[in-house]
Order: C-alpha cells, then structure tokens, then sequence
C-alpha cells in the first residue's frame, strides 16, 4: 500500500539550531505509529512542522500530494490535523463551538453528522456541550481536543503527547478511543513521553534522539529491545 | 440648579453621540481582539463615509471610488506577488473577483447612479459599499504582511495608516467642511424636548448594529470563527480558519461600522476631511474603559462619553476635549491598581 504520509530529509531549525535533523518517516493509511523519546528530541517540532505551524526543509508528502508549501488551512482541508500538546481550545466557548469550528473547513450537512458520530465516540462531550471549554476537566479537555480534531475528518490525526498530565484511567481511555479511530480507518502519528502506553497501542515505532531517528520498526520488536527498553521503558 | 428643559436637552444630545462612540468603540475592541490592532484609523472611516455620502447627495462623484479601484489593484498585486506561487485556482479567482472585480463595479454602479435626484437610501447603500471593502483591502496591504508582530509595532503601523488617510482625505475631498441633509424631517415630541428624525435614526441604527453584531458572534459560523481567532489564535488555524480571513472579515466590519456613523452624524455637524480623527478617539476612550475587551463595558461607557461631553459643552465649552479625554485617567488608575502586569499577551 502506498504511504499516506512520506517524509523524507526533513529539516526544521530554529534560528541557526536544528531541532530536527534529515529526518525520514512514513505512515500509511489506517495505522498507528508512534515517535517516542526524550524530552527535547524534537518531537513536537516534528509534528508541527507537518502541520504547517513551522517552516520546514525537505520533501513532506501527504497523499502523494507535495504539501510542504501549502498553508495550515489547506492541510486541514486535505485530511491532516494535529491534536497540539496545549489542546488550543477556545476556552471561552462552548464545547458545542468548540466542536462547531472543528468543522469549519467541511460541509455543513456532513457537519452535523459528524458532530453526532463525535457525541457517540464521547458522551460526556454531549453531556457538556452547553459548558464552556475552559471549565472542563484535564480529561475532559483532551477529549475535546480530540473531538474537535475529528470534526474536521481528517485522514491523519497527530497527537501531541495525549496522555500528558491525566490519570491513569483516563489515559487508559484516551488509548482505547486512540484504537477505536484506527478502527475506523484513520491514521494516527502518536507522540508520547510515556513510551511504554504508546508501544503498546502503536503498530509501529520511531525512537527519536536529538532531532534524529535513531531507531525505527515494528512497534512489539520495539519494545523488546533492550536499548529502548533502558532507556524509555525504565527496565533494566 | 439646574433648568430641568436644559437638562434634558443635553441629556438627548449626549445619548446621541454617545450611540455613534458606542459603535466605534465596538468596532475598536472588534479589531484589537481579533488583530491585535488598536485601530486609530477607525475615525477616517467615519469622514471619508461622511464625506462621501454628502457629496453622493450633490450629486457629485466622491474621489472614494478611485481609492477603492487603487486599494483593491494593490491587495491583488501584494497577494500575487507574495503567495502567487502557492495559490490554488480557485484562490486567484476568489481574489480577482474581490480585489478587482468587486471595486470596479462599485465604482461602476456610483458613476451610473450619482445624480441630484437620487434617493437617498441610494446614496447610503452606494457609501456603505465603497467604504466597507477599504477595510479588507487595507488590512491586506498594510497589516497582514506584519499580522505576528508585537502590538507596539501593529499601533506605529496604525498611526501611519491614520496619517496617511487623513492626508488622502485632504486629497480627495478638499478643505471644506461639508453637511448632509436629514435622512428624515420627521420629528417626535416627547415631553418638553423634540427628538428629530435624525436623532431617532441614530438610536434605530445603533440598536438594530448591536443586535445585528451580536447575532452574527453568537450564531453564525464565520461570527463564531472570529471570536476563536480572537480567544486563540493558534486553535484557530489548526481548525483551518484563516487568521488573514479573519482579520480581513474584521477590518470590513470595522470600515462598514465607520461608515455608517459617518452618514449618521453628517447630517447633525459639518465634517471635515480630519474630523474622524477626534470623533474616533472617543470611541476609544470608551474601549479603553471597556479594557479593549468588554463590548457591554465598552457600550456603556461610551454612552457616557456622550453624555459627559454635552454636559462639558455647555458648561465649560472650552474644556470640553479635555474634559472627556481626562475620563480614562481615573479608569487607568483604577485599573493598574487591580491588575496584574502583563506585558504581551500569550
């Protein structure tokens, strides 16, 4: 199967320092793949780098189609979008809103049916929707986040460190919704300090070191290996 | 003691301004929540809207109509060469149809119209449309380019841009002062005061823009999309608005407003070609006591500008700017005192 997303010598600095690092990633359509690593590998910047948020070097394709220079507006509307590690909601507005503008780029008649599949994935979304989004919980927010993402019915959904700051039942949540769209035939770029929960959901994986992939494969081998084991899975 | 007919009278005249700041200092907050821009050009909306409208009522052709033909051929051309490369089809049809095709069938449409005789509701429709697109077309030739920058640069930018249009204004409409007839000699007595049709225009016009404002924030699709620009301008583009959209979106409202107040007020005083400069800054004195953020907060207070300058009129005519510009002194202190410092935002 051809690759939904092919990234291939990406590039991205900040001033004169190279956060990422000739670069080289592939995800093809309906499966996990997750980047792990420490803090500060460039992780973040990777991803938003393939969002548009940052400039990039090199070749970033995206359905076969070379989107390097297109703008973030356009990537959303061919299928990309990134769940950011900051959530970015309107916090001032309704969950409804929030979920509303998801859908800003996408037809208003598949809009509402979106919006009722995202209710079905999260009910406690529907059981808020009137609240505004800055009184959500941390859960909650991620849910929202996610939620929001999907509206606008992308092909490839980007999150940033999901897991980040929630309580252990609630990642366990996150994880099964994360399995539970990959199910339904998107694909998922993961990217995750808590390496043990994203090896365990991912169907492949990237290990990240200073702006570089310093090991990649399948995602179970992965987290048999006693290198990532040492130093990611905190075993010995 | 205070002659209670006297009373009223200011009263009346107070709440009628006041109306007119209260819809530039909407405007105002509208602007800076979404761009970050503290639009002190907003009061050259106002003349060139006044101004225009007058000379329509002449008969005349306003110079407006060539600005908005120049503005609109500018924004393409920064468009083309700036984005040229990446633009889809359908983007430069959007754009040519918008920056070229829109000013010259205003300009069209004015040219064939004008004449002594037509109605004036004509003329409104005619101003309203070739000074609500100078919004867009500015925002995308002085302000987008710069659309990241740190808000003191955004003002400097502001200034220049009031600067400028003031200086076009001169160009376009000559030194002298012009008035425009009544939109209605109608008149409705309400106890010792008469209100005329004028006054009532400006209480129908504001009252029916704030509504028509607050349903299109609270209800509509594009409305919502400027408020979460304005709330998070990162979220925003991961949703795929277009914070350039937005603040082009903005920047017509902004100049549409303007023109509205213009056509409102040119009828009740002369209007010279620097008279929005002050009429503006009023507006924004209620913004400031609005915090640049509150558009109930912003509404009242301007109302109250309103009221406090009729009063200084006619008590202290020759103090009457210094009066109410003094009004936001006692609000800043008061402010600063509660506040935490905050440099810039995010």
């Amino acid at each position: 199967m051809t690759a939904l997303l092919d990234v291939s010598g990406l590039s991205i600095r900040y001033g004169r320092v190279a956060a990422v690092r000739d670069l080289a990633l592939t995800i093809r359509p309906g499966e996990i793949v997750t980047v792990i690593g420490a803090n500060g590998a460039g992780k973040s910047t990777l991803l938003n780098g393939i969002m548009g948020l940052l400039p990039i070097e090199g070749d970033l394709r995206f359905d076969s189609a070379e989107i390097a220079h297109w703008g973030v507006e356009r990537r959303v509307e061919s299928g990309l979008c990134l769940v950011p590690e900051k959530r970015e909601l309107f916090g001032a507005m309704s969950v409804a809103d929030n979920l509303l503008l998801g859908g800003f780029r996408v037809e208003a008649s598949l809009r509402d049916r979106t919006l009722a599949e995202v209710y079905g994935r999260f009910p406690r979304l529907a059981e808020r929707r009137m609240q505004l989004a800055a009184t959500l919980s941390g859960g909650e927010r991620q849910m929202l986040a996610m939620g929001r993402a999907l509206m606008s019915q992308p092909r490839l959904l980007m999150l940033d460190e999901p897991s980040l700051g929630l309580a252990p039942r609630i990642v366990a949540d996150i994880f099964t919704i994360v399995r539970g769209l990959r199910d339904a035939g998107v694909a998922i770029l993961l990217v995750e300090q808590n390496a043990r929960a994203a090896l365990n959901v991912a169907d492949r994986a990237y290990v990240m070191e200073l702006g570089e992939v310093i090991l990649q494969g399948p995602a179970a081998e992965l987290a048999a290996d006693p290198r990532v084991a040492a130093s990611y899975l905190g075993i010995q | 003691m205070i002659d209670p007919i006297i009373l009223l009278f200011l009263l009346q005249d107070g709440l009628t301004n006041g109306a007119l700041y209260a819809l530039l200092g909407l405007a105002l907050v509208l602007v800076f929540t979404v761009t970050r821009v503290i639009f002190i050009p907003q009061g050259e909306f106002v003349a060139y809207g006044a101004l225009s409208y007058a000379l329509l009522e002449t008969g005349r052709v306003p110079g407006t109509i060539w600005l908005l033909v120049a503005m609109g051929v500018a924004a393409f051309a920064i468009e083309a060469i700036t984005r040229g490369s990446r633009m889809t089809g359908r983007e430069w049809t959007t754009a040519a149809v918008l920056d070229l095709g829109l000013p010259i069938a205003i300009a069209g449409l004015t040219l064939a119209f004008a004449s002594k005789t037509t109605p004036a509701l004509v003329n409104l429709l005619l101003t309203l449309a070739m000074i609500a697109p100078l919004g867009p077309y500015l925002y995308r030739i002085a302000f987008q380019p710069i659309a990241d920058s740190t808000i003191l640069t955004l003002f400097t930018t502001a200034i220049g841009v009031h600067l400028a249009m003031t200086g076009l204004g001169l160009a376009l409409f000559g030194a002298e002062g012009l008035r425009a007839k009544p939109l209605t000699d109608a008149s409705l007595p309400v106890g010792p005061i008469v209100l005329t049709g004028q006054n009532i225009a400006v209480y129908l016009a504001t009252a029916a823009l704030i509504i028509g404002l607050w349903l299109f924030f609270e209800r509509s699709l594009y409305g919502k999309a400027l408020r979460a620009t304005a709330i998070n301008r990162v979220g925003a583009r991961l949703v795929g608005i277009r914070t350039s959209l937005s603040g082009g979106l903005t920047f017509g409202l902004a100049a549409g407003i303007g023109a509205i107040s213009g056509i409102l007020i040119v009828p009740m005083t002369t209007i010279y070609y620097d008279s929005g400069f002050l009429i503006g800054l009023k507006g924004f004195v209620a913004a400031i006591i609005g915090a640049l953020a509150s558009y109930p907060a912003t509404a009242i207070a301007a109302l109250f500008v309103g009221i406090a300058e009729a009063f200084a009129s006619f008590y202290a005519s020759a103090f009457k700017e210094i009066i109410v510009f003094m009004l936001i002194v006692p609000v800043l202190v008061w402010r600063s005192l509660g506040a935490v410092h905050d440099d810039e935002e995010e």
